[in-house]
């Protein structure tokens, strides 16, 4: 237990709490001697909390030790080039390590965390939902010195973000741990800066469970002014959480896009690399450049507030639309990172478990780029209806359905890999294609929100919300968990439990699809989005009781798999050798990777992909194999 | 060969049992507006699409799960197609194709609704949290009912004095943000009569799903009758106590202040408080007399009300004047 508090975690936790005292302190100090208010509903005024949240945060960085080499630096003092581990089993994981492969699973278990506590949140406002009517969330009830219905704001809100950092979370986590490897590389480019990167991101999330306790806010995750100028002291914690969560996203993009620059293997030419690369310079490419623009936007709504400077205040000349604008900048290509690697990962397992090459590599990865690309100049589609020049609407409805190319060539490509393989369906490839399925769905309902006239009926109802559910799941959690059932024996040296993945599939599968199904039924009939009620006269209760159902279902299947992870960290099959029969460099030598990766470097001689070619070799070690690898 | 034929045949057997079923199950609501017909019409193609689209993905992915397994002790790969360029050209550039065609189709659609009648009628809506008032400037009504007259355009003209609103009528099937600062238009042309809801889809705060005002489509005469006896309501309401209802409703009170014996989740009622004894949040009680009423109205934080705290109402600037009126109408209140 002491070894546990004294972590690098745990030490964080601790300085943050102590710089949230501290920067509360100086501004309290200072409005002290200037006589103004010095306390208010939440004890520290809101200016207190903003720069306490911000020292909090920097009091983490500098107290757990991340920047502790780039400070010595600063001060001249030398330090080794690479790190030795300190510590190992599961200490390495709660401290400080350079290890990509530490810091990937550090982010795979944290996003776990987030999915699980957003998850939750769903459940709880799902329940509400259940009936038509206030049952629990009511006006008499006051928690966190929030009603009822402000709760449920709040909760709906919150469960939108911590998703989304979650997801953040996660596809760093499979990027950082297998792209490395992919590449045959010992590290990422920078790996302290990598560190840096996954560890700003747990002070980011703990600003933006902090906002439940500060009275909430009832913004939803987009947080428009003016309602969020209004809001409570919480809207603060979570602009802040999503502004320090955002430099995670840009500084691991960077990360990214140098080590695959820079650090490929030899003879690894850019149409030799395995497709999940391309994914992840794609959606790198969008974090490292869109990002900056939901700070921003975030920012100024924070400085409005804290200043009085009116950028989005009409009374003072500004405009609450551009508002909109430079968050779906960023928010609209966000979709595309949250999906691009998923998809990477789709077209990365297809050929190992279809033992057939991946049909049309080239156009695979061109149509990531292309769907990166295009997402630039798309953001104005969520926007049909907010009042902004009704003629701008047309140009981005054009660029919004030339998405539907690019992500046809990935679905054509994937159906024709399938055709006339040999397919086997353990629990890896059934996450495959229920990726593929969702998906397809997600895709397939995209257009009437592009074409304006019928947007003008869907958007902001539940149309919306089952649609980028099914995209999301399709582009992220399926190939999230396919990633973590296929690469969990190259990490532990272990399998998990075939059969228990295989119920938490064949649970989650339908009752998602029911779920979003029927969500999108209910928005087309005039169900909104976001609201803790509805009309009984709209006779939806039915509907709702079923998706409230799914919804626990999906829970239930959830709890399965996270069972299932965690007792295969000890308990699970042994797998120390290439157990789904893969092509890919990581597979030709023995789990679990050794600290530095692979032993001896290899030479790329072929193409990745090539199952069923006699004597196609895609890498060859370059000195005989050592000794007993220990 | 002989597989292609039967994915085809499938995939085409399926497009039409998907459409068939979407078609069959009515995924609209009734459509209300002449601008519903345009957008449905759209609506109706991109349900084509979709169903032959997920078709086309679905059934040979399902078809080559079953007939491409992998057979037990079978340990080779399959045949090594690495991929077929005219067939990625072709999914390429036939999509490209469809995508001109819903592009076309989509700014077609678009302009219908938006087509303009120079005769349009004029009426002002006033979004605020978290009611909707509705002004007829031709004739000073003003009512929370939207009232319109069967088969011909008007045009709302929108204003929020908060935060963002939007104005909805899923019969109608058009939507419109309210934008505090700028007066945004909602063009429409009811086409049935009946009795609908406008429902505001830009979550507004707390209260956001309580948000709601009926619309009615009339046919004229009954229109004209409404009129009128709204116009004759207005005249007669020369008492204090009749102007008093009207400033409760043109300041959207009566959004969330409810006049019969139940409130609203958002405030209490007004049925029966003149005189009566309250309980406030600080856990004290004050009778309901003039004074509190008054001072309720411009500082509405000054002393909340138990079970409905935190406040949400802003201050109103009333004359005295107003506000006696106003004190007077919820005398009458019981």
């Amino acid at each position: 237990m002491k070894r546990f508090f004294s972590t690098a975690l745990m030490r964080g936790l601790f300085w943050q709490f102590v710089g949230t005292l501290v920067g509360a302190g100086l501004v309290t100090g200072i409005r002290a001697l200037m006589g103004l208010s010095v306390t208010d509903k939440f004890f520290f005024t809101e200016p207190a909390w903003v720069l306490g949240g911000f020292f909090g945060v920097l009091f983490f960085l500098v107290g757990n030790g991340v920047t502790g080499d780039w400070i010595k630096w600063a001060r001249g003092i030398d330090t080794p080039e690479h790190h030795e581990e300190h510590y190992s089993g599961w200490e390495k994981y709660f401290n400080v390590s350079l290890d990509h492969k530490v810091i990937g699973i550090q982010y795979t278990v944290t996003a776990l965390v987030l999915v699980s506590l957003g998850g939750l949140f769903a459940l709880i406002f799902r329940t509400e939902l259940a009936q038509s009517q206030l049952q629990f969330l009511t006006q008499d009830l006051t928690l966190f010195s929030q009603t009822g219905p402000q709760l449920y704001n709040t909760l709906m809100s919150l469960h939108g973000m911590i998703m989304i950092v979650s997801i953040l979370l996660g596809i760093a986590g499979v990027i950082n741990y297998v792209v490395p490897l992919l590449l045959g590389a010992q590290d990422m480019a920078f790996p302290r800066l990598n560190a840096f990167s996954y560890w700003i991101a747990v002070p980011a999330a703990v600003l933006l469970v902090m906002s439940l306790i500060l009275g909430g806010f009832d913004t939803g995750w987009t947080g428009y002014p003016p309602l969020s100028a209004r809001a409570p002291v919480g809207m603060q914690m979570f602009f802040l959480g999503v502004f320090t969560a955002g430099w995670s996203s840009i500084l691991g993009g960077l990360n990214v896009i140098v080590t695959v620059v820079r650090m490929r293997a030899k003879g690894m030419t850019a149409m030799r690399m395995p497709i999940f690369v391309w994914a992840s310079i794609a959606t790198s490419l969008i974090s490292l450049t869109a990002t900056q623009l939901i700070g921003l936007s975030f920012q100024l709504v924070m400085f409005q507030r804290l200043f009085g400077m009116g950028f989005f205040d009409p009374p003072k000349g500004g405009n609450p639309i551009l508002f909109q604008h430079l968050f779906w900048f960023y928010s609209h290509p966000a979709v595309y990172v949250f999906v691009l690697p998923g998809l990477g990962v789709i077209s990365e397992l297809l050929p190992v478990f279809v033992r057939k090459p991946l049909f049309g590599y080239r156009w695979i990865a061109m149509s990531s780029l292309g769907i990166a690309l295009v997402g630039f100049v798309v953001w104005a589609h969520h926007m049909y209806t907010s009042g902004m020049n009704e003629y701008l609407r047309v140009p981005f409805m054009y660029s919004t359905l030339l998405v539907a190319i690019p992500t046809g060539v990935k679905f054509f490509s994937w159906v024709a890999t399938l055709w006339g393989g040999k397919i086997t369906t353990p629990t890896p490839m059934l996450f495959v294609l229920g990726g593929i399925l969702s998906f397809l769905l997600g895709g397939l309902s995209g257009p009437p929100n592009a074409t304006v006239s019928t947007d003008l009926h869907l958007q902001d109802t539940y149309w919306i919300v089952g649609h980028f559910h099914d995209t999301i799941f399709g582009g992220f959690v399926f190939p999230f968990f396919g990633a973590i059932y296929y690469w969990f024996p190259k990490a532990v040296g272990r399998r998990m439990n075939e059969t228990l993945g295989k119920i938490h599939f064949w649970l989650m599968t339908p009752s998602f699809l029911v779920l979003t199904l029927l969500m999108m039924r209910v928005g087309l009939l005039g169900m909104r989005r976001r609201i803790a009620d509805y009309d009984p006269a709209l006779g939806f209760d039915t509907y709702h009781l079923i998706m409230t159902i799914m919804g626990y279902l999906i829970g239930i299947s959830v709890v399965i798999f996270l069972y299932n992870f965690f007792n295969s960290i000890k308990n699970g099959e042994k797998a120390e050798g290439n157990v789904w029969n893969s092509r890919s460099p990581e597979w030709q030598v023995p789990s679990p990777m050794p600290t530095h990766n692979y032993d001896r470097p290899f030479e790329v001689i072929g193409e990745p992909y090539d199952y069923g070619l006699a004597n196609a070799e895609y890498i060859r070690f370059l000195e005989p194999e050592k000794s007993k690898h220990k | 060969m002989r597989h292609f034929v039967i994915v085809g045949i499938l995939v085409i057997v399926m497009a039409s049992l998907t459409y068939i079923g979407l078609d069959g199950i009515g995924l609209m609501p009734v459509a209300a507006s002449a601008q519903a017909i345009p957008i449905d019409w759209l609506w109706n193609w991109q349900v084509v699409a979709m169903s032959f689209l997920f078709s086309l993905i679905v059934v040979p992915m399902g078809y080559s799960l079953i007939v491409f397994r992998k057979k037990k002790g079978d340990t080779t790969d399959a045949e090594h197609v690495e991929g077929n360029t005219n067939l990625e050209i072709a999914w390429t550039v036939l999509p490209l194709f469809l995508v001109m065609i819903f592009a076309y189709m989509g700014a077609f659609s678009l302009g219908e609704v938006l087509r303009v009648d120079p005769n349009a009628m004029i009426i002002k809506v006033k979004a605020r949290q978290f009611a909707w008032t509705f002004e007829y400037p031709d004739t000073g009504i003003v009512s929370t009912e939207l009232h319109l007259p069967y088969n011909r355009q008007v045009v709302l003209e929108m204003e929020s004095e908060d935060v963002i609103h939007s104005f909805w009528v899923p019969e109608f099937r058009v939507k419109q943000d309210v934008v505090p600062g700028r007066v945004t238009e909602y063009r429409i042309t009811p086409s049935l009569v009946g009795s609908y809801k406008v429902r505001c889809a830009e979550l507004c705060g707390t209260s956001h799903s309580y948000m709601e005002a009926p619309v009615i489509v009339d046919e004229v005469a009954d229109y004209d009758a409404w009129i009128s006896e709204q116009k004759a309501l207005t005249a007669a309401a020369q008492t204090p106590e009749g102007q008093g209802q009207l400033l409760t409703v043109s300041n959207g009170c009566v959004g969330c202040h409810s006049v019969t014996s139940t409130s609203l989740p958002t405030a209490p009622t007004w049925f029966g408080i003149y005189g009566s004894q309250v309980a406030l949040a600080d856990g004290s009680t004050v009778t309901v007399d003039d004074a509190f009423i008054r001072e309720s109205i411009l500082d509405p934080k000054a002393k909340e009300v138990a079970g409905f705290s935190p406040t949400i109402m802003p201050p109103y600037t009333l004359t005295d004047e107003q506000i006696v009126n106003i004190i007077a109408y919820i005398k009458t209140l019981k």
